[in-house]
């Protein structure tokens, strides 16, 4: 493709969009699709050439809008009116009343305003607003621009050290300097070198990574590409859970797409930078999201991972130069380079910059998938966008990053989100999950459950998380029937220390967190279990009917 | 050069073969799609026998222990045949704070088996799995490929016996 050629068409796109008065985006993603959103859209399809608005309404296939408790949800444009569990039958009276009188339907609308309000979208700048199979909607929406600039106006050093000044950190956990990552490997010696985007994710209860690539694959892609042309490689590949099948099918057909247009392959954009992109399917293991982990995998053996150094960027992939980003990370690159580092910096807090996507879950009025921007508080997470805990019930815990992260009490809700205030709270930020919990919840059987996923997806290789987790678990299943005594709990902390130092990679070093965070936080509760023989939140002791079935 | 037939490993030659090996000749023999062919394996056949197993070994001229090895980390790959009708209750964070545990409790009592298992005639296989990835619909199950949201374990029990069949129920 040459470079006319995309503005033409991106003019074309734009054009022929703005042509309609309506836009109905369907959200047809995973977390809409089982409950019906594909009769939904033939639905709208009917109804808009029954009532004779083809000329005027555009009826879109689209990936999650984030509200995925309202499944399927509606995003009718312009003024995003967001309608809920919409029916084939719906559908109809929503044509009929919305598009061709003018009257939004308020009974079938969503009322949270608050849940778009605090809300800022960068990485989901697209989501529920273009077709994901569509190529031509990513670009008529500005996509492709950015490598375009990259390509032609930009040197490989320019592009990092724009990435470097935006302040930009890993969005997969560990919340590393994306510049500086860019430059180790553009420095390291050695070639062929490639590009892994990471969307392993691994993580219950985690979903924004699936989202970002069911919505917008093409971000990912062109924020791959952008990073190949920054360090110097020409191939990369895209490690995603075999469990996502409509992300792994939508990434392969916006690959094929991105080929045919020429905007990966040979000679992209009439310049020397050659490109190319393949999947590599996950099997289901936790701790092949690790980043040596990935290597093993990709290369085809067992995900285990290995001592660094040397990193990845020294010697990864077949022992070359590989630089591995989180996709979501990748995602924010095409508008950093855009609208400018300086625009990107100015966006959350001093020293974390950007936003961030969460999934918000458990027990939580209104869950779904957010992006919001670095420094919010837990607090409005929780109650102003997620709507706080059912009617009747008390708040209990959140816990931030994942089953590896901590538990925090209700006196921690005003913590502001970013990498360091969460870690030195005891939880991490992870991939971005949040998990909500209420009183009909137990700490100490929580925190069993989680050791329990640990311990099943250890890889096996050093000893403290292999043995050391699963004599953890013992403990904690033992605290639930009321064995043990309060004397154990120094025991059990001694125990979580050493497994978090002597652990090799992130999942033994903070596969403690949730026991340590309920021992804090929570003490009183496990005090309950083994001095007064109950669990006050009534889940314990056999009643595993207690545990809160709405 | 590599093996041609699947016979001296104990795999019937039939068209899922052939299409194996079209799958592993594309990969050119290469050790490092091990994955790639073990995921083409499981679809075509719907679980790894030893058989298949040790044929992929040859194939890709890699030790038994190490396809083996492979097969059995990733939680994906079934080694043993699973039964006729599957349930799968997602246990992911939040699935199981939302009472996940109860279904699948509850399908374990009723069908006399446990998670992960099959029951002694073959019919009905239940597996846990690590989050589905539709939180926001939790509890969730999944029998015979379609997603149950916000399900209770009197929703899954109905609908695992729908599957099953009339019979199967008076049957016990």
């Amino acid at each position: 493709m040459k470079p006319d050629e995309l503005r033409s068409l991106a003019q074309k796109e734009s054009e022929l969009r703005k042509s309609y008065r309506y836009r109905i985006n369907v959200c047809c993603s995973s977390g809409c699709m089982p409950f019906g959103s594909l009769k939904v859209l033939s639905a709208f399809k009917d109804a808009v050439r029954e009532f004779g608005v083809e000329e005027e309404c555009y009826v879109a296939r689209t990936g999650c809008v984030g509200t995925c408790s309202l499944a399927p949800a509606v995003l009718v444009e312009p003024g995003d009116y967001l309608y809920q569990n919409v029916t084939p039958e719906k559908a109809r009276e929503i044509v009929k009343e919305h598009i061709v009188g003018g009257r939004p339907v308020k009974s079938m609308l969503y009322g949270n305003e608050a849940f778009f309000k605090k809300q800022l979208r960068i990485v989901l700048r697209n989501a529920g607003k273009i077709d994901p199979l569509r190529i031509e909607d990513y670009i008529a929406v500005g996509g492709y621009y950015a490598l375009l600039k990259a390509l032609t106006r930009m040197t490989p050093q320019g592009v990092i050290e724009e990435v470097a000044l935006s302040g930009l950190k890993g969005r997969g956990g560990a919340g590393f300097l994306t510049g500086l990552k860019w430059r180790y490997v553009a420095r390291a010696p050695g070639s062929p070198k490639y590009v892994i985007a990471n969307l392993d994710e691994g993580d219950p209860g985690v979903f924004a990574n699936r989202t970002l690539a069911e919505a917008d694959p093409h971000a990912i892609l062109e924020g791959m590409a952008i990073a190949a042309y920054a360090v110097g490689s020409q191939k990369g590949y895209i490690y995603v859970r075999s469990e996502y099948p409509l992300a792994v099918q939508t990434l392969k057909k916006a690959i094929e797409a991105a080929r045919s247009m020429g905007v990966l392959g040979d000679n992209i954009f009439e310049t020397s930078f050659s490109f190319d992109v393949e999947l590599r399917l996950g099997a289901g293991a936790f701790v092949a999201g690790e980043e040596t982990a990935i290597l093993a995998s990709i290369e085809g053996r067992r995900a285990m991972p290995r001592p660094r150094p040397p990193y990845p960027a020294q010697s990864g992939l077949w022992g070359k130069p590989t630089l591995i980003n989180n996709v979501e990370t990748l995602a924010n690159v095409p508008v950093i380079l855009l609208k400018g580092s300086e625009w990107f910096s100015s966006i959350g807090s001093k020293n974390c910059t950007g936003t961030k996507c969460f999934s918000l879950t458990g027990k939580v009025n209104n869950p779904g998938l957010i992006e919001v921007p670095m420094g919010i508080t837990l607090r409005e997470v929780v109650f102003d966008i997620g709507g706080g805990v059912a009617p009747g019930r008390r708040f209990k815990a959140v816990q931030v990053g994942g089953p590896s992260g901590g538990f925090l009490p209700e006196q921690l809700l005003d913590l502001p989100i970013d990498y360091e205030s969460l870690t030195k709270a005891g939880a991490i930020m992870g991939s971005g999950g949040i998990v909500v919990l209420d009183d009909t919840s137990c700490m100490v059987d929580t925190a069993k459950f989680f050791t329990e996923f640990c311990v099943d997806e250890s890889c096996g290789k050093c000893t403290p998380c292999r043995a050391g987790l699963y004599k953890l678990y013992k403990v904690l299943d033992g605290f639930t029937r009321g064995e043990g005594s309060v004397e154990d709990f120094s025991k059990v902390e001694e125990l979580c220390e050493f497994i978090k130092e002597a652990s090799l990679c992130g999942l033994g070093q903070t596969a403690p967190n949730p026991t340590l965070t309920t021992l804090r936080y929570f003490r009183d509760e496990y005090i309950a279990h083994l001095v007064e023989k109950r669990c006050p939140a009534g889940k314990c002791f056999g009643n595993s009917g207690g545990g809160g079935v709405e | 050069m590599p093996n041609s037939g699947g016979q001296q490993t104990g795999v019937k030659s039939d068209r899922r073969l052939q299409m194996l090996e079209a799958a592993i000749k594309q990969h050119q023999y290469s050790k490092d799609a091990l994955l790639e062919i073990l995921h083409t394996a499981q679809e075509l056949y719907g679980y790894l026998d030893k058989d298949l197993l040790q044929h992929i070994s040859r194939q890709l001229r890699l030790p038994p222990s190490h396809v083996y090895g492979v097969a059995t980390f990733y939680n994906l790959f079934k080694l043993k045949k699973p039964g006729m009708h599957v349930v799968t209750v997602c246990m992911g964070t939040a699935c199981y704070v939302k009472g996940a545990e109860n279904i699948v409790s509850t399908i374990e009592r009723e069908f006399n088996l446990k998670r992960g298992g099959t029951t002694s005639d073959g019919r009905l296989s239940l597996f846990v799995t690590r989050c589905i990835g539709a939180c926001a619909m939790a509890p969730n199950a999944i029998v015979d490929g379609e997603v149950i949201g916000k399900a209770t374990p009197e929703d899954v029990l109905r609908k695992v016996k729908s599957a099953m069949g009339a019979e199967m129920v008076e049957a016990r």
